[in-house]
């Protein structure tokens, strides 16, 4: 087992290298001056910002320049924000929480609620409430998120006037009143994600547990007599969350890219946000450090999904 | 999140070597996950009812059966139907509703829904209709093109890999699964952020950001079609047509494209069809997020960009465009759907 998650790690760090590496080639390629600013401010002379390139090593070939960057990254040495002059790593722990704490939500709601309608669906197939289940997990992964937060924000903003529509970061939970405030403001971007992300789950779930039901295992329980609630609750169920589980470690890095397009919806102020205004201010130290967060999500979940199937299907051999 | 319309297309792990690993289950349990509507009981004892040789059917080929099988399929079947009629709405419309989607008014601004104009208009006087219509051409061969690029890849990276096998082989698939572990939107945002000027001025504003938008959504989103046309092509490659053809003296490029190729085109085709639906949602994606077309090029996702600010008094300016993208994709993911379950051999009847 040990053996099986070292060679995973080893696995993933080549493939995060590879990454790092496709995103430095693609801003080193990338047509523009880093110094363009002193191109156009007369009293830097062409001689003065020749020396701050090769300063700046900027002439160096740009593998050299990679193996740099690539060392300082490991240092903790992100950079600073060319927009605020705050060190990017201090940027993005600002607004990580926010984050965390929408995608978090989010995903608890969207599995709380893809489970027992998986379940359902699976166990009465072509009912009417799996047909409900089948359009509504169809609706929810062809309805774009920014759309359905609109239509939420009109709703429940601009008609009824229940929900703010603007998220207010500032807002510390300190007691009750403040909770509902937290409450009602997580509201909307949580039911965005949440929608988009259960149709999906909705569907594997109901797909893992067809392919049980009718297994051996399952058959010998009703044959002694267990109850159908049992055989499927504990019996189908526990096996059937194997390759759900693995799934919804896949899942994370996708529900953290759907925060991109919700926060920029209503306003949060998450690193989603701040991917989005520094690519707009052209700040690329912090588009850069996002970026790559995003890669490292995606190779991290990868890896716990394998080794999470490893740990949960003993059948699985590690050699 | 681009590539949303398939799900099972975003949740493939970068290792998956041999064994049963995660991906490999989830390409299953994908096409299990939308069991077909005709594998119910009833459907089934129609086609035995018909007493053997009592009518002469024609010859059966696989797309005959596709093609029978789709029919059966009542959402894809309505998919289609709503999809054509779009489609058709989109290109034809403009020829018949006269009216100009450019020419600003401000004597006329954020009308509501009237018979001068059905969808109201805009802050600028501007006839949401002829927007909409222009919007989708464009938001339409945006999706069609990126899945042109996408699969034209997939398929030559997968050919080649289940053909050669051995070392370009794994040379390939690590590529594959290197890309399988890139940040698709972020990416996405930073490639058209840094690269959209310069494109802009070589193909002019319109065409440059098309082709960026275009090359950016294929290039990134081949890796599952690469997989998939792999895995058939290792089995076909073992099958006895191919060696019949090797054995005549066949060459090689004509083996793979005129003799492999069409026994795995079934899964092509799907994956193609869903992901003309990412594609539309991607741009749709980029252009909310003011990183797509130009702001004189109206997309269904450029005008819900553009109108999100007038969401409390003219709501109709972000509902039509954002319905019509929901509209379209569902109608896609319904159409592949069916597609999936007409050319699952398992599904033959």
């Amino acid at each position: 087992m040990g053996r099986y998650i070292l060679r995973r790690l080893m696995f993933a760090i080549p493939t995060l290298l590879g990454i790092s590496m496709v995103i430095f080639a693609i801003l080193a390629l990338a047509p523009g001056d880093p110094l363009a600013q002193f191109a156009a401010d007369p009293s830097v002379p062409p001689e003065v910002r020749d020396r701050i390139r090769e300063n700046l090593g900027l002439n160096d070939p740009w593998l050299l320049r990679y193996f740099k960057w690539l060392a300082a990254l490991m240092r903790g040495d992100w950079g600073y924000s060319f927009a605020s002059r705050v060190p990017v790593l201090d940027l993005i722990a600002q607004r990580l929480p926010q984050t965390l704490q929408v995608v978090g939500v989010a995903y608890l709601v969207s599995i709380l609620i893809a489970i027992p309608i998986g379940i359902i669906s699976a166990v009465r197939p072509y009912s009417l409430f799996d047909n409900l289940a089948t359009t509504f997990a169809f609706i929810g992964f062809s309805v774009p998120t920014f759309f359905t937060g609109l239509l939420l924000i009109l709703i429940f903003s601009v008609r009824l006037n229940w929900l703010p529509f603007i998220y207010d970061s500032t807002l510390r939970v300190t007691d009750w009143d403040t909770f509902a405030r937290q409450v009602r403001q997580m509201f909307m971007p949580v039911t965005v994600l949440a929608l988009f992300q259960t149709g999906s789950l909705t569907r594997f779930v109901r797909a893992a547990m067809m392919e049980n039901l009718p297994a051996d295992y399952a058959r010998t329980a009703r044959a002694k007599g267990l109850s159908e609630q049992v055989v499927v609750l504990r019996h189908v169920f526990r096996n059937s969350m194997i390759p759900v589980v693995t799934l919804l470690a896949l899942g994370v890095p996708t529900i953290f890219t759907g925060a991109i397009v919700t926060e920029q919806i209503f306003r949060i102020n998450g690193i989603g946000e701040l991917l989005i205004k520094s690519i707009q201010n052209s700040d690329t130290p912090v588009v850069m450090a996002i970026t790559f967060i995003f890669a490292v999500l995606v190779v991290v979940f990868n890896l716990v999904a394998d080794v999470l199937y490893g740990v949960l299907d003993p059948r699985i051999r590690y050699d | 999140m681009p590539r949303l319309a398939d799900p099972g297309a975003r949740f493939h792990s970068e290792a998956c070597k041999g064994r049963r690993s995660p991906a490999s289950i989830s390409e299953t349990k994908m096409s299990e996950a939308n069991p077909p509507v005709e594998r119910a009981p009833g459907a089934r004892t129609t086609v035995a009812a018909t007493p053997p040789g009592h009518v002469a059917r024609p010859p059966r080929s696989l797309w005959s059966d596709a093609w029978r099988r789709f029919r059966r399929h009542r959402m894809a079947v309505a998919g289609a139907l709503v999809l054509a009629f779009l489609v058709l709405g989109v290109i034809v419309g403009p020829v018949v509703w006269h009216s100009d989607p450019r020419k600003i008014d401000f004597s006329r601004s954020l009308l509501p829904p009237s018979r001068a104009h059905p969808m109201g208009t805009d802050d600028l006087g501007r006839d949401v209709l002829a927007r909409v219509m222009l919007g989708g051409r464009v938001s339409l061969s945006v999706g069609v093109a990126a899945m042109l690029i996408a699969i034209t890849l997939g398929t030559l990276i997968g050919a080649v890999a289940g053909f050669a096998g051995g070392r370009v082989d794994s040379l390939l698939m690590r590529l594959t699964d290197l890309f399988l572990a890139l940040p698709v939107v972020p990416l996405l945002l930073l490639l058209i952020f840094l690269f959209r000027d310069s494109l802009r001025s070589a193909f002019g504003s319109e065409r440059g950001i098309f082709i960026l938008i275009v090359t950016v959504i294929g290039g990134l989103n081949w890796m599952t079609v690469a997989r998939l046309v792999r895995s058939s092509f290792l089995s076909l490659k073992q099958r006895e047509f191919v060696e019949a053809a090797h054995a005549l003296g066949v060459g090689e490029i004509t083996i793979m494209f005129r003799h492999m190729l069409p026994n795995a085109l079934g899964p092509i085709i799907v994956a193609a069809t869903l992901g003309v639906g990412a594609a539309i949602i991607t741009e749709s994606v980029l252009s909310f997020l003011g990183l797509g077309f130009p702001p004189d090029t109206p997309t269904w996702g450029r005008l819900l960009y553009d109108g999100q600010n007038f969401l409390d008094f003219a709501p109709w300016v972000v509902l039509w465009p954002g319905f019509l993208i929901f509209l379209t994709v569902l109608s896609i993911n319904y159409i592949g759907d069916g597609l999936r379950d007409a050319f699952d051999p398992r599904s033959r009847l």
